[in-house]
């Protein structure tokens, strides 16, 4: 059964055989953390399907048939516990390995990035402001005293705030929340990091594909925190400056664009 | 079933009806001090908090099964989720193991009379009741109960943030329950360490009593943080002080350190009871002994030892742990936790497996919990966590380990036990449908909802849009919780069955192992009239087969009994002390 239904996991998940059910990862980072996945989760499959067989193995083949006779009464066997012990510390030391190798990879922040995006979390929106676009910012509030009317739209929609990221740039985001925590969450990287008050996180992305894709608050933060949506549009690196001073000179005539 | 009724020498009979002492009915009720009848109190106001929150993960399935939803409002739904978890892990997965079957049990298996502070046991009993009793009435404020997550995270749990007093409410019922808890753990610590009867080594203790004596510790050493860090949060909504709030100089991640230095442990709280519940059946329903029985006990208290260095593994993705050293401590636990496995697997290997209720509930826990062990595995590792942190793929991972453990295992240690606490049988027939109802529903609630994380579903939302493709995996889900209420449906006919048509129980219906079935069912006031001698981890057992101990419990007992048929040992004026 558990088998049966795993195997329809990996069937439904996997649109291109064999992601398990995970995104590919649309920005390097994204890519090491699948790349990981992948392996803990055949080395994972493996483990659980040698239990799983000698649980089911035992179950069928000792089961009590008509006779009620006692069998033998063996309670331990020493060399056999002392295998079952150290095997899975040798499991253990092989997959911290590669976690700490790819988590190093995930953390590095570059020195030098191509462009710093300072991503404010409130209840409930977020602001993106980015550095060389003096400031430049935008994001959305959500009105916090009636119900929003936000409903049945998705993360893409113009209502919720977008950020827009250049293809093959490193890019670094620095994270802040102005009230409570939030989870600061883009699915297709492979990455959330929370956004907490007193705490600044920075961490980079690199990201391999053009695209939208969609953010949400991943951290419970209260009332709205359904609806506390975004949206990440990676574009090519000429159309992200056009954009970047279009939105400049936008800014400049209506004075701030700050909305929130 | 009632084979062994008949068996000359059984230890349960005859003896004179015990004469009546103090009150009955109801005010025996109230004022009771019998760990028996405080375990039968904990038992059932633990099921119906659990039926409670239940009945709110059924709304909240409903709510889900379709976009954009409007079953109930979305401060309705934040509502339920947080009392969903606070009932069940605070109210219900602790005190029906440590509360309810334990404090029934463990006096038991020791051969022990009761346990060591009978009155400080009733007092655990209603400070929980009067705890869960204000948690669940935070519904009948004016702002509505809690609505902060069971985490309680500061500072969305502030005074800002949460007014009112259901949240008040809460913090209050959890102060009240976590003195209970810590009563209980004291009393079970107490009770094995000096009332162990005389004969009952710690190395001859059933491993289920091992398991509550660890997590007895875990207790100790985990409530008083949580109960600790409560008080300070109420100081920071009534006293004005800024312990969790940066705008005073305070820090906000201080709140997750301490709760989850309270909650890692808690955890293990949550599944040490309930595989030790697992290990008194495997053997006794394959009618052998625990496979490794010293190994068993060491990788419990390894488990127990690492549970408190790897609570920042729930903090991440906050950016200021020290990934490295909680991800190997969290890996670490796979080795006793895998030991635990192969031990189970060992007891059951060649034995000779009958598949009652219990059984059946037993092995459902070691398909389901290996399942939700192992993506704990992967969540141990902070990369994955990263993606997954959050997401419904977290989500389902905790079920499968929680509700494998205090479900499966903890309804396993139910159906075996009832006989012995209620002194009648349980009906086979609705046991195995409920089984079979609890196990295919299991599989279709939560393995949808590790899809839905991987594709990005975060967990805590009252609604999504029907864009993100993730309906179609949501109603399988629900479905599959409809399943799981039905399933315990019928669990409470088969309680009501019982209750109006009665099958007497006999003293020791499964050919049980251990010390509780040595006396009648359920047994008289003092727990014993006479004991068995208890020269290995399972004395009946030796007691009713002596041609079948194994060759170092049969030297054990001719050295010490001269004879392949034992006398029962009269049981001495006072508890025996080691």
């Amino acid at each position: 059964m558990p088998l049966l239904l795993l195997g329809g996991a990996v069937v439904l998940g996997g649109c291109q055989a064999p992601t398990f059910g995970a995104f590919r990862g649309a920005t390097t980072q994204g890519h090491d953390e699948f790349n990981l996945w992948v392996g803990m989760f055949i080395a994972g499959l493996v483990v659980a399907a040698i239990v799983w067989g000698l649980i089911f193995w035992t179950v069928i083949r000792h089961r009590r048939r008509g006779s009620s006779a006692i069998p033998h009464q063996f309670h331990e066997n020493v060399p056999l516990e002392i295998i079952y012990t150290a095997l899975p510390v040798v499991i253990v030391a092989g997959i911290f390995y590669f976690t700490v190798v790819t988590e190093n990879k995930i953390d590095a922040v570059s020195s030098n990035p191509a462009e710093i995006v300072n991503v404010q979390a409130h209840r409930w929106g977020w602001n993106f402001t980015y550095d060389s676009g003096k400031n430049l910012s935008q994001g959305v509030q959500i009105a916090t005293t009636a119900e929003p009317t936000l409903l049945a739209q998705p993360a893409t929609s113009k209502t919720y705030p977008q950020l827009v990221l250049p293809v093959g740039e490193t890019v670094r985001i620095v994270l802040t929340s102005v009230d409570v925590v939030h989870g600061f969450y883009i699915p297709e990287f492979n990455f959330s990091r929370y956004a907490q008050p007193g705490v600044v996180n920075k961490f980079d992305f690199t990201p391999t594909t053009t695209g939208v894709f969609s953010g949400q608050c991943t951290q419970y933060c209260g009332l709205y925190h359904a609806e506390m949506l975004f949206s990440v549009r990676v574009v090519s690196k000429s159309a992200f400056s056009h954009w970047l001073s279009a939105q400049q000179a936008s800014q400049a005539q209506s004075g701030s664009g700050a909305t929130s | 079933m009632t084979l062994l009724a008949e068996r000359p020498g059984v230890l349960d009979e005859p003896h004179e009806p015990e004469p009546e002492h103090g009150p009955t009915g109801i005010l025996k009720w109230i004022t009771s001090t019998d760990h028996k009848v405080i375990g039968k109190s904990y038992l059932i106001t633990s099921l119906v908090f659990f039926c409670l929150a239940g009945v709110m993960a059924i709304l909240m399935r409903t709510q889900l099964a379709s976009p954009d939803s409007t079953v109930v409002s979305q401060h309705t739904y934040n509502e339920l989720f947080t009392m969903h978890g606070s009932l069940m892990l605070y109210l219900f997965a602790g005190p029906f193991a440590f509360g309810g079957l334990a404090n029934y049990i463990v006096p038991l298996q020791v051969g022990a009379p009761d346990m060591a502070f009978p009155r400080l046991n009733a007092l655990s009993y209603w400070l929980y009741l009067g705890g869960g009793i204000t948690m669940v009435a935070g519904f009948l404020t004016v702002g509505g109960a809690a609505d902060f997550g069971w985490v309680a995270y500061a500072p969305l749990s502030d005074a800002v943030n949460s007014p009112g007093a259901g949240p008040d409410m809460w913090i209050v019922a959890l102060i009240l329950t976590g003195f209970s808890a810590i009563f209980t753990g004291v009393n079970i610590c107490v009770t094995v360490f000096y009332l162990r009867a005389p004969g009952m080594t710690m190395f001859r203790v059933p491993i289920f009593t091992w398991n509550m004596v660890v997590t007895g510790i875990l207790i100790l050493i985990a409530f008083p943080v949580l109960t600790a860090a409560l008080i300070m949060l109420w100081a920071d909504r009534h006293l004005g002080t800024h312990i969790y709030s940066v705008a005073g100089g305070g820090v906000p991640v201080l709140w997750q350190n301490l709760f989850w230095f309270f909650g890692h442990p808690e955890v293990y709280i949550l599944a040490l009871p309930y595989f030790g519940m697992v290990t008194e059946v495997l053997p006794v329903f394959s009618r052998k002994p625990v496979f490794g029985y010293r190994g068993m006990v060491f990788a419990t208290i390894s488990i127990g030892a690492l549970s408190t260095s790897v609570w920042a593994h729930h903090m991440f993705t906050t950016g200021v742990v020290l990934l490295p050293f909680f991800s190997l401590m969290s890996y670490l636990i796979a080795v006793p936790t895998g030991i635990k496995f192969f031990n189970w697997i060992g007891t059951m290997w060649r034995g000779s497996l009958k598949f009652d209720t219990p059984m059946l509930f037993a092995v459902g826990f070691l398909i389901v919990f290996l399942f939700g062990g192992v993506t704990g595995v992967f969540l141990a590792s902070p990369p994955i966590d990263f993606a997954t942190h959050d997401t419904y793929f977290v989500v389902a991972h905790f079920h499968e380990v929680l509700f494998g453990s205090a479900v499966f295992g903890g309804f396993a240690g139910l159906y075996y036990w009832y006989p012995k606490m209620f002194g009648r049988m349980l009906r086979e027939s609705l046991g195995k449908a409920s089984f079979w109802f609890m196990f295919v529903g299991f599989w279709v609630t939560f393995m949808p909802q590790y899809l839905l994380g991987l594709r990005g579903m975060p967990r805590r939302i009252a609604e999504y849009s029907a864009s993100t493709g993730w309906t179609s995996l949501n109603r399988i889900s629900t479905v599959g919780a409809y399943l799981l209420f039905t399933a315990v449906a019928i669990m409470v006919v088969n309680f009501y069955v019982s209750w109006r048509r009665p099958v007497q129980a006999p003293g020791n219906p499964w050919d049980g192992h251990t010390l509780e079935w040595a006396t009648s069912s359920p047994p008289p006031h003092h727990n014993f009239f006479r004991l068995p001698p208890i020269r290995s981890e399972r004395p009946l057992w030796d007691f009713n087969h002596p041609e079948h101990t194994t060759r170092k419990h049969a030297e054990a007992l001719a050295g010490t009994s001269r004879g392949a048929t034992p006398e029962p040992a009269p049981v001495p004026e006072e508890a025996g002390t080691t």
